[in-house]
Protein backbone atom coordinates (compact mmCIF):
# COMPACT_ATOMS: atom_id res chain seq x y z
CA UNK A 1 0.00 0.00 0.00
CA UNK A 2 2.61 2.63 1.07
CA UNK A 3 4.74 1.72 -1.86
CA UNK A 4 1.23 2.72 -3.81
CA UNK A 5 1.30 5.94 -2.16
CA UNK A 6 4.36 7.25 -2.52
CA UNK A 7 4.80 6.46 -6.47
CA UNK A 8 1.44 8.25 -6.38
CA UNK A 9 2.94 11.15 -4.13
CA UNK A 10 6.14 11.61 -6.20
CA UNK A 11 4.16 11.98 -9.20
CA UNK A 12 2.13 14.54 -7.79
CA UNK A 13 5.14 16.29 -6.25
CA UNK A 14 6.77 16.46 -9.89
CA UNK A 15 3.35 18.10 -11.43
CA UNK A 16 3.44 20.56 -8.99
CA UNK A 17 7.08 21.60 -9.20
CA UNK A 18 7.10 21.96 -13.32
CA UNK A 19 4.72 24.83 -13.21
CA UNK A 20 6.22 25.72 -16.21
CA UNK A 21 4.63 22.68 -17.97
CA UNK A 22 1.03 23.45 -15.90
CA UNK A 23 1.13 26.55 -17.64
CA UNK A 24 2.34 25.66 -21.15
CA UNK A 25 -0.39 22.54 -20.92
CA UNK A 26 -2.84 24.77 -20.54
CA UNK A 27 -2.19 26.99 -23.61
CA UNK A 28 -4.11 24.23 -25.73
CA UNK A 29 -7.64 23.78 -23.92
CA UNK A 30 -8.11 27.40 -23.94
CA UNK A 31 -7.00 27.65 -27.40
CA UNK A 32 -10.04 25.68 -28.27
CA UNK A 33 -12.35 26.83 -25.36
CA UNK A 34 -12.03 30.70 -26.83
CA UNK A 35 -11.31 30.29 -30.94
CA UNK A 36 -13.61 27.60 -31.29
CA UNK A 37 -15.96 27.98 -28.41
CA UNK A 38 -16.55 31.90 -29.69
CA UNK A 39 -15.88 31.27 -33.37
CA UNK A 40 -17.83 28.96 -33.64
CA UNK A 41 -20.60 30.31 -31.53
CA UNK A 42 -22.59 31.93 -33.95
CA UNK A 43 -23.38 29.23 -36.68
CA UNK A 44 -24.40 26.64 -33.76
CA UNK A 45 -26.79 29.02 -32.40
CA UNK A 46 -28.36 29.98 -36.01
CA UNK A 47 -28.62 25.67 -36.27
CA UNK A 48 -30.73 25.95 -33.18
CA UNK A 49 -28.60 24.35 -30.96
CA UNK A 50 -28.02 27.06 -28.06
CA UNK A 51 -24.70 28.10 -26.85
CA UNK A 52 -21.45 26.52 -28.42
CA UNK A 53 -19.33 27.46 -25.18
CA UNK A 54 -21.74 25.73 -22.70
CA UNK A 55 -21.65 23.20 -25.82
CA UNK A 56 -17.91 22.74 -25.88
CA UNK A 57 -16.83 23.24 -22.27
CA UNK A 58 -17.58 19.70 -21.12
CA UNK A 59 -15.69 18.18 -24.38
CA UNK A 60 -12.56 20.81 -23.12
CA UNK A 61 -12.86 19.40 -19.89
CA UNK A 62 -12.26 16.04 -21.13
CA UNK A 63 -9.62 16.80 -23.88
CA UNK A 64 -7.59 17.90 -21.10
CA UNK A 65 -7.93 15.11 -19.22
CA UNK A 66 -7.70 12.72 -21.86
CA UNK A 67 -4.21 14.59 -22.96
CA UNK A 68 -2.73 14.92 -19.66
CA UNK A 69 -3.93 11.48 -18.37
CA UNK A 70 -2.12 9.70 -21.37
CA UNK A 71 1.23 11.80 -21.04
CA UNK A 72 1.74 11.19 -17.70
CA UNK A 73 1.42 7.61 -17.93
CA UNK A 74 3.86 7.62 -21.14
CA UNK A 75 5.86 9.88 -18.63
CA UNK A 76 7.13 6.05 -18.00
CA UNK A 77 8.70 6.22 -21.10
CA UNK A 78 11.20 9.05 -19.60
CA UNK A 79 11.79 7.24 -16.53
CA UNK A 80 12.72 4.31 -18.52
CA UNK A 81 15.29 6.30 -19.97
CA UNK A 82 16.51 8.31 -17.18
CA UNK A 83 16.84 5.02 -15.26
CA UNK A 84 14.52 5.35 -12.59
CA UNK A 85 12.51 2.63 -13.99
CA UNK A 86 14.80 0.49 -13.30
CA UNK A 87 15.23 1.69 -9.35
CA UNK A 88 11.98 0.43 -9.00
CA UNK A 89 11.86 -2.76 -10.97
CA UNK A 90 14.95 -3.14 -9.00
CA UNK A 91 12.99 -3.56 -5.57
CA UNK A 92 11.45 -6.21 -3.78
CA UNK A 93 7.96 -5.34 -4.63
CA UNK A 94 5.31 -6.91 -6.68
CA UNK A 95 5.57 -4.69 -10.28
CA UNK A 96 1.55 -4.30 -10.04
CA UNK A 97 1.99 -2.14 -6.87
CA UNK A 98 4.61 -0.13 -9.03
CA UNK A 99 2.05 0.51 -12.23
CA UNK A 100 -0.85 0.77 -10.38
CA UNK A 101 1.05 3.76 -7.87
CA UNK A 102 1.78 5.72 -11.26
CA UNK A 103 -1.16 5.05 -13.04
CA UNK A 104 -3.02 6.41 -9.86
CA UNK A 105 -0.79 9.69 -9.99
CA UNK A 106 -1.18 10.22 -13.79
CA UNK A 107 -4.49 10.03 -13.04
CA UNK A 108 -4.51 12.54 -10.20
CA UNK A 109 -2.79 14.62 -12.36
CA UNK A 110 -5.07 14.83 -15.13
CA UNK A 111 -7.68 15.52 -12.56
CA UNK A 112 -5.81 18.73 -11.30
CA UNK A 113 -5.70 19.43 -15.23
CA UNK A 114 -9.26 19.03 -15.95
CA UNK A 115 -9.80 21.34 -12.72
CA UNK A 116 -7.64 23.91 -13.62
CA UNK A 117 -9.74 24.17 -17.20
CA UNK A 118 -13.10 24.20 -16.12
CA UNK A 119 -11.79 26.99 -13.87
CA UNK A 120 -10.95 28.44 -17.33
CA UNK A 121 -14.46 27.41 -18.47
CA UNK A 122 -15.72 29.06 -15.81
CA UNK A 123 -14.29 32.41 -16.56
CA UNK A 124 -14.94 32.04 -20.39
CA UNK A 125 -18.92 32.09 -19.06
CA UNK A 126 -19.55 28.88 -18.79
CA UNK A 127 -22.03 27.51 -16.75
CA UNK A 128 -23.34 24.42 -15.06
CA UNK A 129 -26.77 23.54 -15.04
CA UNK A 130 -27.73 21.74 -11.94
CA UNK A 131 -24.60 22.65 -9.24
CA UNK A 132 -25.98 19.46 -7.44
CA UNK A 133 -24.64 17.27 -10.28
CA UNK A 134 -21.33 18.60 -9.88
CA UNK A 135 -20.07 15.71 -7.88
CA UNK A 136 -21.38 13.54 -10.62
CA UNK A 137 -19.08 15.41 -12.74
CA UNK A 138 -16.25 14.86 -11.06
CA UNK A 139 -16.73 11.41 -11.00
CA UNK A 140 -17.05 11.00 -14.67
CA UNK A 141 -13.33 13.07 -14.57
CA UNK A 142 -12.00 10.75 -12.46
CA UNK A 143 -13.35 7.47 -14.79
CA UNK A 144 -11.73 9.20 -17.82
CA UNK A 145 -8.75 10.20 -15.80
CA UNK A 146 -8.13 6.64 -14.89
CA UNK A 147 -9.37 5.28 -17.90
CA UNK A 148 -6.70 6.84 -19.96
CA UNK A 149 -3.70 6.99 -17.36
CA UNK A 150 -4.04 3.23 -17.51
CA UNK A 151 -3.75 3.18 -21.42
CA UNK A 152 -1.16 5.59 -20.88
CA UNK A 153 0.73 3.53 -18.75
CA UNK A 154 0.12 0.36 -21.12
CA UNK A 155 1.23 2.14 -24.16
CA UNK A 156 4.10 3.16 -22.30
CA UNK A 157 5.49 -0.19 -21.05
CA UNK A 158 4.78 -1.61 -24.87
CA UNK A 159 7.43 1.24 -25.77
CA UNK A 160 10.95 1.48 -25.89
CA UNK A 161 11.70 5.15 -26.77
CA UNK A 162 9.99 8.18 -27.36
CA UNK A 163 10.55 7.53 -30.84
CA UNK A 164 6.71 6.49 -30.69
CA UNK A 165 5.46 9.00 -29.58
CA UNK A 166 4.54 10.89 -32.47
CA UNK A 167 2.78 7.76 -34.25
CA UNK A 168 0.71 7.41 -31.30
CA UNK A 169 0.17 11.33 -30.79
CA UNK A 170 -1.47 11.43 -34.76
CA UNK A 171 -2.65 7.26 -34.57
CA UNK A 172 -4.86 7.28 -31.15
CA UNK A 173 -4.87 10.32 -28.95
CA UNK A 174 -5.88 12.64 -31.33
CA UNK A 175 -8.21 10.46 -33.31
CA UNK A 176 -9.23 9.34 -29.33
CA UNK A 177 -10.54 13.15 -28.85
CA UNK A 178 -11.74 13.86 -32.71
CA UNK A 179 -14.38 10.72 -32.87
CA UNK A 180 -15.32 11.41 -29.29
CA UNK A 181 -17.98 14.12 -29.98
CA UNK A 182 -15.89 16.53 -28.03
CA UNK A 183 -16.70 19.44 -30.36
CA UNK A 184 -19.77 18.35 -32.01
CA UNK A 185 -22.96 16.48 -31.43
CA UNK A 186 -23.02 12.61 -31.42
CA UNK A 187 -26.61 13.08 -33.51
CA UNK A 188 -27.67 13.07 -36.78
CA UNK A 189 -23.70 11.78 -37.99
CA UNK A 190 -22.94 9.54 -41.25
CA UNK A 191 -22.73 5.92 -40.62
CA UNK A 192 -19.12 5.48 -40.91
CA UNK A 193 -18.32 8.37 -38.19
CA UNK A 194 -21.38 7.24 -36.29
CA UNK A 195 -19.56 3.80 -35.88
CA UNK A 196 -16.35 5.24 -34.71
CA UNK A 197 -17.80 7.28 -32.22
CA UNK A 198 -19.57 4.33 -30.79
CA UNK A 199 -16.20 3.11 -30.25
CA UNK A 200 -13.94 5.44 -28.66
CA UNK A 201 -14.32 5.42 -24.75
CA UNK A 202 -13.52 9.36 -24.44
CA UNK A 203 -17.43 9.59 -26.47
CA UNK A 204 -18.94 8.17 -23.44
CA UNK A 205 -17.04 10.63 -20.66
CA UNK A 206 -17.46 13.20 -23.09
CA UNK A 207 -21.22 12.46 -22.83
CA UNK A 208 -21.40 11.74 -18.97
CA UNK A 209 -19.76 15.29 -18.61
CA UNK A 210 -22.21 16.86 -20.53
CA UNK A 211 -24.88 15.32 -19.05
CA UNK A 212 -24.07 16.06 -15.54
CA UNK A 213 -22.88 19.86 -16.28
CA UNK A 214 -25.57 20.78 -19.05
CA UNK A 215 -27.95 18.19 -18.59
CA UNK A 216 -27.80 16.80 -22.44
CA UNK A 217 -27.08 13.14 -23.26
CA UNK A 218 -26.88 11.09 -26.23
CA UNK A 219 -25.89 7.80 -24.85
CA UNK A 220 -27.19 8.07 -20.92
CA UNK A 221 -25.37 8.48 -17.89
CA UNK A 222 -25.86 4.59 -16.59
CA UNK A 223 -24.31 3.58 -19.97
CA UNK A 224 -21.36 6.20 -19.97
CA UNK A 225 -20.67 5.03 -16.64
CA UNK A 226 -20.48 1.45 -17.07
CA UNK A 227 -18.35 1.53 -20.84
CA UNK A 228 -15.86 4.00 -18.57
CA UNK A 229 -15.64 1.69 -16.12
CA UNK A 230 -15.09 -1.79 -17.75
CA UNK A 231 -12.93 0.00 -20.14
CA UNK A 232 -10.94 1.00 -17.05
CA UNK A 233 -10.57 -2.47 -15.80
CA UNK A 234 -9.56 -3.73 -19.40
CA UNK A 235 -6.78 -1.32 -19.93
CA UNK A 236 -5.36 -1.85 -16.17
CA UNK A 237 -5.23 -5.89 -17.09
CA UNK A 238 -3.29 -4.48 -20.30
CA UNK A 239 -1.00 -2.22 -18.14
CA UNK A 240 -0.55 -4.96 -15.60
CA UNK A 241 0.60 -7.19 -18.36
CA UNK A 242 2.66 -5.28 -20.15
CA UNK A 243 4.36 -3.96 -17.08
CA UNK A 244 4.74 -6.85 -16.25
CA UNK A 245 6.51 -7.92 -19.31
CA UNK A 246 9.15 -4.54 -18.92
CA UNK A 247 12.96 -5.66 -19.18
CA UNK A 248 15.21 -2.94 -18.79
CA UNK B 1 27.42 -15.04 -0.88
CA UNK B 2 27.12 -15.45 -4.60
CA UNK B 3 27.30 -18.65 -6.22
CA UNK B 4 27.38 -18.78 -9.67
CA UNK B 5 28.11 -22.41 -12.17
CA UNK B 6 27.63 -22.37 -15.84
CA UNK B 7 25.77 -19.54 -16.19
CA UNK B 8 24.14 -19.09 -19.73
CA UNK B 9 23.11 -15.88 -21.38
CA UNK B 10 22.13 -16.19 -25.50
CA UNK B 11 19.88 -13.58 -27.62
CA UNK B 12 19.35 -15.50 -30.28
CA UNK B 13 22.43 -17.20 -32.22
CA UNK B 14 24.46 -14.52 -30.03
CA UNK B 15 25.80 -15.74 -26.12
CA UNK B 16 26.79 -13.08 -24.19
CA UNK B 17 27.61 -15.11 -21.28
CA UNK B 18 29.28 -18.48 -22.14
CA UNK B 19 28.67 -21.34 -18.78
CA UNK B 20 30.27 -19.04 -16.45
CA UNK B 21 31.33 -19.74 -12.89
CA UNK B 22 32.50 -18.12 -9.85
CA UNK B 23 31.95 -17.92 -6.18
CA UNK B 24 32.06 -14.66 -3.95
CA UNK B 25 32.18 -15.38 -0.46
CA UNK B 26 30.85 -13.47 2.33
CA UNK B 27 32.42 -9.99 3.22
CA UNK B 28 34.57 -10.07 0.29
CA UNK B 29 35.17 -7.50 -2.57
CA UNK B 30 35.03 -9.07 -5.79
CA UNK B 31 35.80 -7.07 -9.26
CA UNK B 32 34.33 -8.37 -12.44
CA UNK B 33 36.39 -7.09 -14.96
CA UNK B 34 36.54 -6.88 -18.98
CA UNK B 35 36.48 -5.06 -22.15
CA UNK B 36 33.36 -3.32 -23.34
CA UNK B 37 30.69 -5.63 -24.38
CA UNK B 38 32.53 -8.93 -22.51
CA UNK B 39 29.06 -9.60 -20.56
CA UNK B 40 29.88 -8.21 -17.08
CA UNK B 41 26.42 -6.22 -17.47
CA UNK B 42 24.51 -8.90 -18.45
CA UNK B 43 26.03 -11.34 -15.37
CA UNK B 44 25.00 -8.34 -13.03
CA UNK B 45 21.59 -8.07 -14.46
CA UNK B 46 21.14 -12.14 -14.13
CA UNK B 47 22.31 -11.91 -10.82
CA UNK B 48 20.14 -9.15 -9.73
CA UNK B 49 16.91 -10.76 -11.03
CA UNK B 50 16.35 -8.07 -14.02
CA UNK B 51 17.56 -10.48 -16.86
CA UNK B 52 16.28 -14.45 -16.78
CA UNK B 53 19.53 -16.80 -17.26
CA UNK B 54 19.08 -19.17 -20.57
CA UNK B 55 20.65 -21.56 -18.64
CA UNK B 56 22.77 -22.86 -15.60
CA UNK B 57 23.14 -22.27 -11.23
CA UNK B 58 22.71 -18.68 -9.83
CA UNK B 59 23.15 -18.36 -6.00
CA UNK B 60 22.34 -15.51 -3.82
CA UNK B 61 22.68 -15.60 -0.06
CA UNK B 62 21.55 -19.47 -0.57
CA UNK B 63 18.29 -18.32 -3.08
CA UNK B 64 17.89 -18.54 -6.60
CA UNK B 65 16.91 -14.93 -7.97
CA UNK B 66 14.66 -16.62 -10.65
CA UNK B 67 12.26 -18.47 -7.93
CA UNK B 68 12.50 -16.14 -4.98
CA UNK B 69 12.87 -12.92 -6.50
CA UNK B 70 11.61 -10.57 -3.88
CA UNK B 71 13.80 -12.27 -1.35
CA UNK B 72 16.58 -12.02 -3.39
CA UNK B 73 15.93 -8.16 -4.05
CA UNK B 74 15.67 -7.38 -0.60
CA UNK B 75 19.22 -8.54 0.32
CA UNK B 76 21.04 -6.33 -2.54
CA UNK B 77 21.72 -3.12 -3.75
CA UNK B 78 22.33 -1.86 -6.49
CA UNK B 79 24.46 1.13 -7.79
CA UNK B 80 23.95 0.90 -11.66
CA UNK B 81 26.26 1.87 -14.77
CA UNK B 82 23.50 5.04 -15.78
CA UNK B 83 21.92 6.74 -13.24
CA UNK B 84 18.76 5.76 -11.82
CA UNK B 85 17.75 8.81 -9.59
CA UNK B 86 14.59 10.58 -9.99
CA UNK B 87 16.15 14.02 -10.84
CA UNK B 88 12.67 16.12 -9.75
CA UNK B 89 12.88 14.89 -6.40
CA UNK B 90 15.37 16.06 -3.83
CA UNK B 91 17.83 13.74 -2.43
CA UNK B 92 16.28 13.31 0.58
CA UNK B 93 12.90 12.45 -1.15
CA UNK B 94 14.85 9.65 -3.47
CA UNK B 95 16.07 8.00 -0.29
CA UNK B 96 12.76 8.17 1.41
CA UNK B 97 11.11 6.12 -1.89
CA UNK B 98 13.93 3.76 -2.11
CA UNK B 99 13.44 3.27 2.19
CA UNK B 100 9.66 2.36 1.14
CA UNK B 101 10.37 0.28 -1.67
CA UNK B 102 12.18 -2.04 0.48
CA UNK B 103 9.82 -1.92 3.89
CA UNK B 104 12.91 0.00 5.93
CA UNK B 105 10.95 0.82 9.17
CA UNK B 106 9.92 4.89 9.31
CA UNK B 107 12.17 5.21 12.49
CA UNK B 108 14.89 3.53 11.48
CA UNK B 109 14.78 5.39 7.87
CA UNK B 110 14.71 8.44 9.25
CA UNK B 111 17.86 7.64 11.30
CA UNK B 112 19.73 5.78 8.40
CA UNK B 113 19.15 8.32 5.76
CA UNK B 114 20.59 11.16 7.96
CA UNK B 115 23.93 8.79 8.82
CA UNK B 116 24.49 7.53 5.12
CA UNK B 117 23.63 11.06 3.96
CA UNK B 118 26.36 12.78 6.64
CA UNK B 119 28.63 9.98 5.85
CA UNK B 120 28.62 10.85 1.98
CA UNK B 121 28.45 14.45 2.49
CA UNK B 122 25.20 14.83 0.89
CA UNK B 123 23.37 16.19 4.37
CA UNK B 124 23.92 19.62 3.58
CA UNK B 125 22.30 19.16 0.27
CA UNK B 126 19.73 17.24 1.31
CA UNK B 127 16.81 19.41 0.01
CA UNK B 128 17.98 20.15 -3.43
CA UNK B 129 16.44 18.69 -6.35
CA UNK B 130 18.49 15.43 -7.29
CA UNK B 131 18.91 17.59 -11.35
CA UNK B 132 21.44 20.06 -9.42
CA UNK B 133 23.90 17.64 -8.49
CA UNK B 134 26.91 17.06 -9.90
CA UNK B 135 27.96 13.74 -11.36
CA UNK B 136 30.09 12.58 -8.34
CA UNK B 137 27.22 13.87 -6.13
CA UNK B 138 24.97 11.42 -7.64
CA UNK B 139 26.83 8.75 -7.77
CA UNK B 140 27.52 9.16 -4.31
CA UNK B 141 23.82 9.35 -3.21
CA UNK B 142 23.21 6.40 -5.25
CA UNK B 143 25.39 4.32 -3.19
CA UNK B 144 24.19 5.82 -0.28
CA UNK B 145 20.65 4.91 -1.13
CA UNK B 146 21.91 1.60 -2.48
CA UNK B 147 23.05 1.13 1.06
CA UNK B 148 20.09 2.04 3.46
CA UNK B 149 18.05 -0.90 3.31
CA UNK B 150 21.24 -2.55 5.05
CA UNK B 151 21.99 -5.10 1.97
CA UNK B 152 24.14 -8.04 2.03
CA UNK B 153 25.32 -7.33 -1.38
CA UNK B 154 26.59 -4.60 -2.99
CA UNK B 155 26.56 -4.25 -6.53
CA UNK B 156 28.55 -1.50 -8.01
CA UNK B 157 28.58 -1.41 -12.05
CA UNK B 158 31.24 1.23 -13.07
CA UNK B 159 30.47 3.34 -9.98
CA UNK B 160 33.32 5.52 -11.48
CA UNK B 161 32.90 6.13 -14.90
CA UNK B 162 33.53 9.56 -15.56
CA UNK B 163 34.28 11.26 -12.25
CA UNK B 164 36.87 13.18 -11.30
CA UNK B 165 40.24 11.66 -9.06
CA UNK B 166 38.98 12.83 -6.40
CA UNK B 167 35.84 11.95 -6.24
CA UNK B 168 36.71 8.46 -7.31
CA UNK B 169 39.70 8.39 -4.47
CA UNK B 170 36.37 9.17 -1.98
CA UNK B 171 34.10 6.45 -3.29
CA UNK B 172 36.13 3.43 -3.05
CA UNK B 173 37.24 4.77 0.44
CA UNK B 174 33.62 4.76 1.29
CA UNK B 175 33.20 1.37 -0.13
CA UNK B 176 36.10 -0.01 1.36
CA UNK B 177 35.13 1.35 5.01
CA UNK B 178 31.52 -0.21 4.48
CA UNK B 179 33.42 -3.59 3.37
CA UNK B 180 34.90 -3.30 6.54
CA UNK B 181 32.70 -1.79 9.22
CA UNK B 182 29.54 -3.40 7.41
CA UNK B 183 30.93 -6.87 6.04
CA UNK B 184 29.16 -6.17 3.15
CA UNK B 185 30.23 -8.27 -0.29
CA UNK B 186 30.81 -6.37 -2.69
CA UNK B 187 30.80 -7.07 -6.48
CA UNK B 188 31.82 -4.55 -8.44
CA UNK B 189 32.98 -3.99 -12.70
CA UNK B 190 35.14 -1.30 -13.37
CA UNK B 191 37.49 -0.12 -16.33
CA UNK B 192 40.17 1.32 -14.26
CA UNK B 193 42.72 -1.39 -13.28
CA UNK B 194 44.34 0.38 -10.40
CA UNK B 195 41.01 0.62 -8.92
CA UNK B 196 40.64 -3.04 -9.09
CA UNK B 197 43.86 -3.55 -7.67
CA UNK B 198 43.51 -1.14 -5.11
CA UNK B 199 40.10 -2.65 -3.34
CA UNK B 200 38.92 -5.92 -4.95
CA UNK B 201 40.25 -8.56 -3.14
CA UNK B 202 39.83 -10.87 -5.67
CA UNK B 203 39.29 -10.59 -9.13
CA UNK B 204 37.49 -12.54 -12.40
CA UNK B 205 38.28 -11.43 -16.09
CA UNK B 206 36.08 -11.66 -18.40
CA UNK B 207 36.01 -11.62 -22.26
CA UNK B 208 33.64 -12.67 -24.95
CA UNK B 209 31.18 -14.03 -22.23
CA UNK B 210 33.85 -16.23 -20.90
CA UNK B 211 36.18 -15.81 -17.60
CA UNK B 212 39.66 -15.98 -18.48
CA UNK B 213 41.44 -15.73 -15.39
CA UNK B 214 40.64 -15.31 -11.82
CA UNK B 215 42.38 -14.82 -8.66
CA UNK B 216 43.87 -11.87 -6.34
CA UNK B 217 45.69 -9.00 -8.10
CA UNK B 218 49.07 -10.92 -7.31
CA UNK B 219 48.10 -14.11 -8.68
CA UNK B 220 46.52 -12.58 -11.84
CA UNK B 221 49.96 -10.89 -12.06
CA UNK B 222 52.10 -13.86 -11.46
CA UNK B 223 50.24 -16.15 -14.25
CA UNK B 224 50.84 -13.80 -16.86
CA UNK B 225 54.63 -12.19 -15.92
CA UNK B 226 53.63 -9.07 -15.70
CA UNK B 227 53.93 -6.49 -13.14
CA UNK B 228 51.01 -4.48 -13.60
CA UNK B 229 47.22 -5.84 -13.64
CA UNK B 230 46.63 -3.23 -16.50
CA UNK B 231 49.30 -5.58 -18.51
CA UNK B 232 47.69 -8.54 -16.90
CA UNK B 233 44.46 -7.16 -18.15
CA UNK B 234 46.19 -6.79 -21.63
CA UNK B 235 47.83 -10.21 -21.70
CA UNK B 236 44.28 -11.72 -21.07
CA UNK B 237 42.21 -10.26 -23.27
CA UNK B 238 44.25 -8.79 -26.18
CA UNK B 239 44.63 -5.43 -27.09
CA UNK B 240 41.50 -5.18 -29.92
CA UNK B 241 39.30 -2.08 -29.18
CA UNK B 242 35.52 -3.68 -28.70
CA UNK B 243 32.56 -1.57 -30.20
CA UNK B 244 29.42 -1.65 -28.71
CA UNK B 245 26.07 -1.12 -30.83
CA UNK B 246 24.55 2.15 -29.41
CA UNK B 247 21.46 0.90 -27.77
CA UNK B 248 18.00 2.71 -28.20
CA UNK B 249 18.66 4.39 -24.68
CA UNK B 250 21.90 5.98 -26.05
CA UNK B 251 20.11 6.95 -29.08
CA UNK B 252 17.19 8.55 -27.03
CA UNK B 253 19.21 10.21 -24.51
CA UNK B 254 20.67 12.19 -27.31
CA UNK B 255 17.47 12.64 -29.09
CA UNK B 256 16.77 14.28 -25.47
CA UNK B 257 19.35 16.09 -25.37
CA UNK B 258 17.99 18.17 -28.57
CA UNK B 259 14.81 18.15 -26.84
CA UNK B 260 16.54 19.96 -23.83
CA UNK B 261 14.39 18.01 -21.60
CA UNK B 262 17.13 18.12 -18.53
Amino acid sequence: MSVIYVLWLRELKRYVRSRVQIVASLGQPMLYLLALGFGMGPIFEKAGQGSYIQFVAPGIIAMTVLFSSIFSGMGLLWDRQFGFLKETLVAPVPRIQIMLGRTLGAATVAMCQGFLVAMICLAAGFRAHDLAMLPLALGFMALIACLFSALGTAIGSALENIQGFQMIMNFLVLPIFFLSGALYPLGNLPAGLRVATRLDPLSYGVDGLRSTLIGVSHFGLATDALVLIVGTILFLLLGRHLFSKIQV
Amino acid sequence: MIQVSDLVKKYGDFTAVDHISFSVPKGEIFAFLGPNGAGKTTTIKMLTTLLEPTGGGLEIDGLDPRRSGTHVRQRFGIVFQDPSLDGDMTAQENMEMHGVFYHVPRKVRTERTESLMRQFELWERRNDQVKLFSGGMKRRLEIARALLHTPKILFLDEPTLGLDPQTRNQLWTHVKELNRTEGVTVFLTTHYMDEAERVAHRIAIIDHGKIVAQGTPEELKQQTGTTSLEEAFLALTGSTIRDEAATSADQFRQMAKLWGKR
